[in-house]
């Protein structure tokens, strides 16, 4: 299953970025293997409507599930839509931890 | 004579301006005033009169589902993250729709097709022989200013004079409202915060090519900083209003200056006969 970490970076230890929409990068990790790849997120600066094409973004990769800080309300329905489950993780340490807490299942979904 | 009333810093008397030259001009000719400020219209506060009222709409997308087969096309044309495209569905967000027509033009199904969405609505008034009253306002939660304002203009496009008050700021409701008119007056007060606003609004209407003359409303009789500016900028102050108590309480119970002391209406035709000028129309 892929799972989606919004991140400042390009590697696991890149710190989480808090924002869904306008993170600089999305850190898709393979939880089977730990693998991963980073992925650019082009409406980082983007004008408006940012969260539900970032979401398209998701959708397109076949991610399953997102950990982020915050995720807007259209960003929300398009997700929810899509079956992506949504994780909150606002702490800003690692990707690492991040997942790291996510395999432990210590991480609370958004309401 | 499309004439408009911009500030830049709000408060500082742009609606004072418009209400008390429409009221002084309606006098003698046909004189259309429009409120432009849609997310908070007040000039029909000064002028209450029954109105006519219609809607303002503009055209957002309908998928018809029986027709989409979910290729993706309008989701990745639409530039505002308006239209999402899931494997079995669409998510239509209507408040990020900027009406482009684009979605329903790359659709290779003719799946799409447009309704219009209430985003407001026009007011007109006859609130004295003389003078029509056009007032826009945007529904609550509606983010698009932009559509009710030219609706607003196009409405009022007939008439000789028309005033339209914009809203403060230097933002797209403002450039949406300054577009096409002949001249504005840029309303400033005697203050840092007054004056820093003035030289955006100088700025602004100076890349639309609109010529513009300032009013210092509220002045403290000083205006130093205020008119080392005008004269640097080639800008002439048409009017000066002191900061008169009087002034304040004839404004704040929704009257007008030039209905309590109409003495002031030579005033304002002075300032329109600088406002003319302004464009290169003699008298």
């Amino acid at each position: 299953m892929k799972i989606c970490f919004t991140a400042k970076g390009t590697t696991l230890d890149s710190q989480t970025e808090e924002r869904f929409g306008r993170a600089p990068y999305f850190i898709l990790v393979e939880s089977e293997n730990g693998s991963f790849e980073a992925i650019q997120n082009p409406f980082a600066d983007g004008g408006g409507g940012v969260g539900p094409r970032a979401a398209q973004v998701l959708i397109a990769n076949n991610v399953k599930a997102l950990v982020t800080g915050q995720v807007g309300g259209n960003a929300r329905e398009v997700l929810a839509a899509a079956g992506i489950t949504m994780y909150i993780y606002s702490t800003g340490t690692s990707v690492r931890d991040a997942f790291d807490q996510f395999t432990k299942k210590t991480l609370e979904q958004f309401a | 004579m499309k004439l408009a009333v911009a500030s830049g810093k709000g408060g500082t008397g742009k609606s004072m301006m418009a209400t008390n030259l429409a009221f002084t001009l309606a006098w003698t000719g046909q004189v259309t005033l429009v409120d432009c400020d849609v997310e908070e219209p007040n000039l029909h506060l000064f002028f209450p009169a029954p109105a006519t009222t219609r809607d303002v709409t503009m055209p957002v997308p309908v998928v018809n589902e029986s027709l989409c087969d979910h290729c993706g096309k309008c989701g990745k044309f639409c530039q505002y993250g308006a239209l999402t495209v899931l494997p079995d569905r669409v998510l239509f967000f209507p408040e990020l729709c900027h009406s482009c027509g684009g979605c329903r033009l790359v659709c290779p199904k003719n799946a799409i097709r447009e309704e219009p969405k209430k985003i407001g609505t026009l007011s007109t008034s006859a609130p004295m022989p003389g003078l029509t009253l056009v007032s826009g306002t945007l529904d609550e939660g509606s983010p698009h200013a932009v559509p009710v304002i030219r609706d607003a203009k196009k409405h009022a496009a007939r008439g000789p004079v028309v005033i339209l008050d914009t809203a403060p700021g230097t933002s797209c409701p403002v450039v949406e409202a300054l577009e096409g008119c002949d001249a504005c007056i840029l309303v400033t007060e005697s203050t840092p915060f007054g004056l820093h606003d003035l030289q955006l609004a100088v700025d602004v209407a100076a890349r639309l090519g609109i010529p513009a003359g300032i009013v210092i409303n509220r002045s403290d009789g000083n205006d130093r900083e205020t008119l080392r500016f005008c004269t640097d900028h080639d800008l002439e102050v048409m009017m000066t209003v002191p900061f008169d108590r009087e002034i304040a309480a004839i404004q704040s119970r929704g009257d007008l200056l030039c209905r309590v002391k109409p003495e002031w209406q030579k005033d304002f035709w002075a300032l329109f006969a600088k406002c003319r000028a302004l464009t290169g129309v003699d008298g």
